[in-house]
């Protein structure tokens, strides 16, 4: 546990210190208001509670953009810098960096998407929504963007390169998604197989409508265990090659 | 402190390092010397814990390298061959996250780092971000990094790269002062590094140990190769300025294995001459040459043998002389 908040500390004082976070955080929050006003907001009358479904879709999608993003530099540019044998030579298990460095990533994620939390606020101006609504849809996106963070960190553990490991992710995660209209074309059982991947279409939506349901829940914190521990494994082998 | 038994490491299907077998006692400070490419980088990161060899066995202070490389990484301090620091960072931050990833707690980095600051000449810029230094300072930075928990082994992978000739002359001087407190062990292939610094020297040529020991042991040991080698350290000799005639020089030196290659008649009655003899003649040439009532006035050696050794290994193919094969660490 000491050396995994060591490494957070280390990480979230390198976000803060060089412009790449910034700019990144800034660019997502950007997305969020232009998409908020070019989807969600019409002229014609409609629910309050489809605006907020409406920001909640684009909004996990920004997310998930995030994650691919915030995950390009967590292992690859160390390794790209050589800073990875700081690490490495450090009496610190390999599953302790993929944590620490995860962990810091999804901190601050997490920090710039709750920041946008003031555009379904503005609902309340001429609208009513529930909190319990926005709320589970918040932690919709989160875990949606922890998922996408995680598949992004094994990506990053296996390239020395941080432009690779963002096309990497994105591939990973695109691939994931693709799945669900795959499905939709094929038959059963194969429709509910090849669905049951898809991190946004399939297991976000009910987030979107404000429910809560268990087996999303556990379907992200799977896909969180399993990337992580890849990542580590990946990490763990490169003594061999 | 280590035992490396029959290593070798192999990228794919090249040969990195081939059956490489020595012992490191503790105290010591130990260079690897050889061409790019010899395998220096590849046994020091085997060393570190960062790759495992493909055969052979590594224990460092009596644990294995490959089942135990955690406790191994307490024991070790690690500079590779670009610092590993981050730009971002200040000075003492940065060794503070260095030290408190080997386990220290701040107390103990606290106390420690007015000594390291010290002692790498840093003390001037411990506040300023690292992207902010020349390539001399961060070198300075890679090496308090790897000395800040006071490790007992400090593994430098070519420590003066790309350094200008004053900073080579403070890195040698740092690493010097570093002796007696940790064992060292440093790559480079730049001989005159290796000898200036090192108890011992390892010669490293294409994965392969072709001598090692001190660094009369090395050109001892060069002797017994093939041609290419012998013939290298047998051009080295001693020039000799003496005031006295030639007859009474002649007879002075007509002891041991002593040869006069060349002797010229200089003004003022001094006679230059080049001695060559198996090892290092200086001394028994002044003894002789004061005995017998001459004038000495000068005694240098020729470039070094081990200089000699090194330049003819670097031009060398893959023929007999390349390839001895038979030296024993």
């Amino acid at each position: 546990m000491r050396n995994i908040g060591l490494i957070i500390r280390r990480e979230l004082g390198s976000y803060l210190k060089r412009p790449s976070g910034y700019f990144i955080g800034a660019a997502i929050l950007l997305l969020h208001g232009l998409l908020f006003n070019a989807f969600a907001i019409s002229d014609e009358a409609q629910l309050s509670a489809d605006v907020l479904r409406i920001f909640l879709y684009w909004g996990g999608i920004v997310t998930m953009l995030g994650g691919i993003l915030f995950s390009m530099r967590l292992l690859a540019e160390e390794r790209w810098t050589g800073t990875d044998v700081l690490l490495f030579t450090s009496p610190i298990r390999e599953s302790e960096i993929v944590l620490g460095k995860y962990l810091s990533a999804l901190s601050f994620l997490s920090l710039v998407t709750l920041s946008s939390v003031y555009l379904p606020a503005l609902i309340f101006v001429n609208g009513r929504v529930s909190v319990g609504h926005i709320a589970a849809g918040y932690l919709g996106m989160l875990l949606l963007g922890a998922a996408t963070l995680a598949v992004g960190t094994f990506a990053s553990a296996l390239t020395k390169n941080p432009f690779f490991a963002v096309i990497l992710s994105a591939l990973f995660v695109g691939l994931l998604e693709l799945c669900w209209p795959l499905g939709q074309i094929s038959q059963p059982p194969m429709t509910e197989l090849l669905g049951f991947v898809a991190m946004h279409t399939k297991h976000y939506s009910q987030f979107q409508r404000g429910l809560l349901s268990l087996s999303d829940v556990v379907f992200y914190g799977s896909v969180i265990y399993l990337s992580l521990l890849a990542a580590t494994k990946v990490l763990e082998s490169q003594r061999w090659r | 402190m280590i035992v490396v038994e029959g290593v070798s490491k192999y990228y794919g299907r090249n040969p990195a390092v081939r059956d490489l077998s020595f012992q490191i006692e503790e105290g010591e400070c130990v260079g690897f010397l050889g061409l790019n490419g010899a395998g220096k980088s590849t046994t020091l990161r085997m060393l570190s814990c960062l790759l495992l060899p493909t055969s052979g066995a590594i224990r460092v202070g009596g644990f294995d390298a490959e089942r135990e490389p955690h406790e191994i990484r307490k024991l070790i301090g690690y500079l590779p061959d670009t610092p590993p620091v981050y730009p971002e960072m200040r000075v003492d931050e940065f060794l503070r996250f260095a030290g408190r990833l080997r386990r220290m707690t701040s107390k103990q980095v606290d106390a420690r780092m007015p000594t390291v600051l010290e002692k790498t000449g840093l003390a001037d810029v411990f506040d300023a971000p690292i992207e902010t230094l020349s390539h001399g300072y961060r070198q300075r930075v890679g090496i308090a990094q790897a000395m800040i928990h006071e490790p007992k082994l400090l593994i430098l992978d070519e420590p003066v790269q790309g350094l200008d000739p004053v900073q080579i002359v403070e890195m040698r001087e740092l690493i010097r002062s570093l002796r007696g407190e940790h064992t060292i062990l440093l790559s480079s292939h730049l001989l005159s590094e290796i000898e200036r610094t090192c108890d011992r020297i390892l010669i490293l040529k294409e994965g392969r140990i072709l001598a090692s020991g001190t660094e009369d042991e090395v050109v001892t040991q060069m002797r017994a190769q093939p041609a290419g080698y012998r013939e290298a350290v047998n051009k080295q000799w001693t020039l000799v300025e003496v005031r006295g005639g030639e007859a009474e020089v002649r007879a002075a030196l007509a002891v041991g294995d002593l040869t006069i290659m060349e002797l010229t008649r200089a003004a003022g009655g001094i006679c230059r001459l080049k001695v060559q003899s198996g090892a290092d003649p200086r001394e028994l040439v002044a003894k002789q040459i004061v005995e017998a009532g001459l004038g000495l006035l000068t005694l240098t050696r020729s470039q070094s043998a081990l200089e000699d050794v090194f330049v003819q290994l670097s031009h060398t193919g893959d023929g007999d002389a390349a390839a001895p094969g038979g030296a024993e660490a």
